[in-house]
């Protein structure tokens, strides 16, 4: 496909709103082999719909969830539970930071 | 091409042990890593790390780098010796891949750029493009009102001589309504062409700071400055929104620091945000006598002791 230059909009949606992933789909996003995005759901870091592995639907925010819970993993070298805890804090202090902002502190 | 001191950047002396270069990285990359640090170069640092990391760590790979020599200093003009790595055998093996893989000219010119491919870990059987992941800044008023950017993507691409180069993309992206800090667009198939579907392009957005508005999820929040007379006695005011000017009743007896809430005026959405007025009262200066005869007369005929709750 050309993409030198410029083209025309493209058909665009918010990812979190507005897409539904399938482990095949979340697999190729996030470049990791589908074992590793079962252990992401057993350790509670995504939460698909459905029991079976072959119909999870994961919503759009799972996408950035995963990415960065691998990443955290791999540059860290720590292992799965301790980068869940690790994303799960890191999103709290997002929130807090976001909070501080909007009250005018800094 | 600049010469990199990896151990200064490691932070740790050319005789470091394995284990002190180790734990060096452990706590600088705790330090620099883009999704952990609020470091204002945060993911410069973290690449050069991973850079100086991925040598250090790897007695093959230190040992040449050693062998260039302790004359060298960061920054430095640099090229490689004609017989360099020669009598190096790299097994390869170890390399992080990901998001460590872009490295340096100067770690390519040591090492080569194929070193980067091994151990990324992808699944082999995919014939799909890669996806790209990249941020975007735009203003409040993109998302509110849907707009059309224009980005500049720089993608490296490998030219006819096989030399790795960087082409900026251009792309033009309508920024969909309503669209918060931290979501991502997808544009299918703008990632790299595959074998066959060609992969996606991801991008983050991110608002500029705007001089009104601070932003929480779909919320507004704005600082909005009354006179004494207008918060005591209650008036109507002309507030902006993104919507455009509104007129805002300020409840008689409002105090500083009081907060109205406009339904529905913060960032489009279902439901919308709401955009909450803050107020500030303003105090007119002293600056003329008629204004200080108006403090004085307030002084003289008002019995009020703001510290009265203070018991003074």
């Amino acid at each position: 496909m050309n993409t030198e230059n410029k083209q025309p909009r493209f058909a665009i949606c918010i990812l979190e709103e507005q897409t539904q992933l399938t482990l095949d789909d979340l697999c190729h996003a996030c470049a990791i082999d589908t074992q590793r995005i079962i252990e992401l759901v057993d350790i509670g870091v995504l939460e698909p719909q459905n029991r079976e592995p072959a119909e999870w639907v994961f919503d759009g925010s799972s996408l950035q969830r995963a990415r960065k819970a691998i990443k955290l993993q791999r540059d860290f070298d720590i292992d799965l539970a301790g980068a869940a805890l690790a994303l799960e804090l890191l999103d709290e202090i997002e929130s807090l930071r976001t909070r501080l902002r909007a009250m005018g502190g800094e | 091409m600049e010469f990199k001191d990896y151990y200064k950047i490691m932070g740790v002396a050319r005789d470091a042990t394995q284990d002190e270069i180790k734990r060096s990285y452990r706590k600088l990359a705790r330090k620099f890593h883009p999704d952990v640090s609020k470091e204002p170069n945060a993911e410069a640092r973290f690449k050069e790390l991973g850079e100086a990391y991925e040598v250090l760590k790897d007695a093959e790979k230190r040992a040449a780098y050693d062998q260039l020599g302790a004359n060298y200093k960061g920054g430095q003009e640099f090229r490689p010796p004609p017989d360099w790595n020669a009598g190096f055998e790299y097994s390869g093996g170890g390399s992080r891949g990901g998001d460590g893989a872009d490295f340096s000219d100067f770690f390519a010119s040591l090492f080569g750029r194929d070193f980067r491919a091994g151990g990324a870990g992808r699944t082999p059987s995919q014939k799909k493009g890669e996806d790209h992941h990249a941020k975007v800044l735009i203003d409040l008023e993109d998302s509110y009102a849907g707009a059309t950017r224009t980005i500049t993507l720089r993608v490296p691409a490998v030219d006819a001589q096989g030399h790795v180069v960087t082409k900026d993309r251009v792309l033009n992206v309508a920024i969909p309504k309503g669209i918060r800090a931290g979501q991502h667009i997808r544009l299918s198939g703008q990632g790299s062409a595959g074998e066959g579907k060609a992969g996606d392009l991801y991008l983050e957005i991110e608002f500029r700071p705007h001089p009104l508005y601070r932003i929480d999820g779909r919320d507004l929040y704005l600082d909005l400055p009354v006179t004494p007379w207008e918060a005591a006695l209650g008036a109507t005011v002309k507030v902006p929104t993104p919507g455009g000017i509104i007129e805002l009743k300020i409840p008689e007896g409002s105090s500083s620091g009081r907060k109205l809430r406009l339904k529905g005026r913060g960032i489009t959405g279902d439901p919308p945000g709401d955009c909450y007025v803050i107020l500030t009262i303003a105090l007119p200066p002293a600056d003329t006598e008629t204004a200080k005869d108006l403090y004085r007369k307030m002084a003289q005929e008002l019995k009020f002791n703001p510290r009265a709750g203070m018991g003074v």
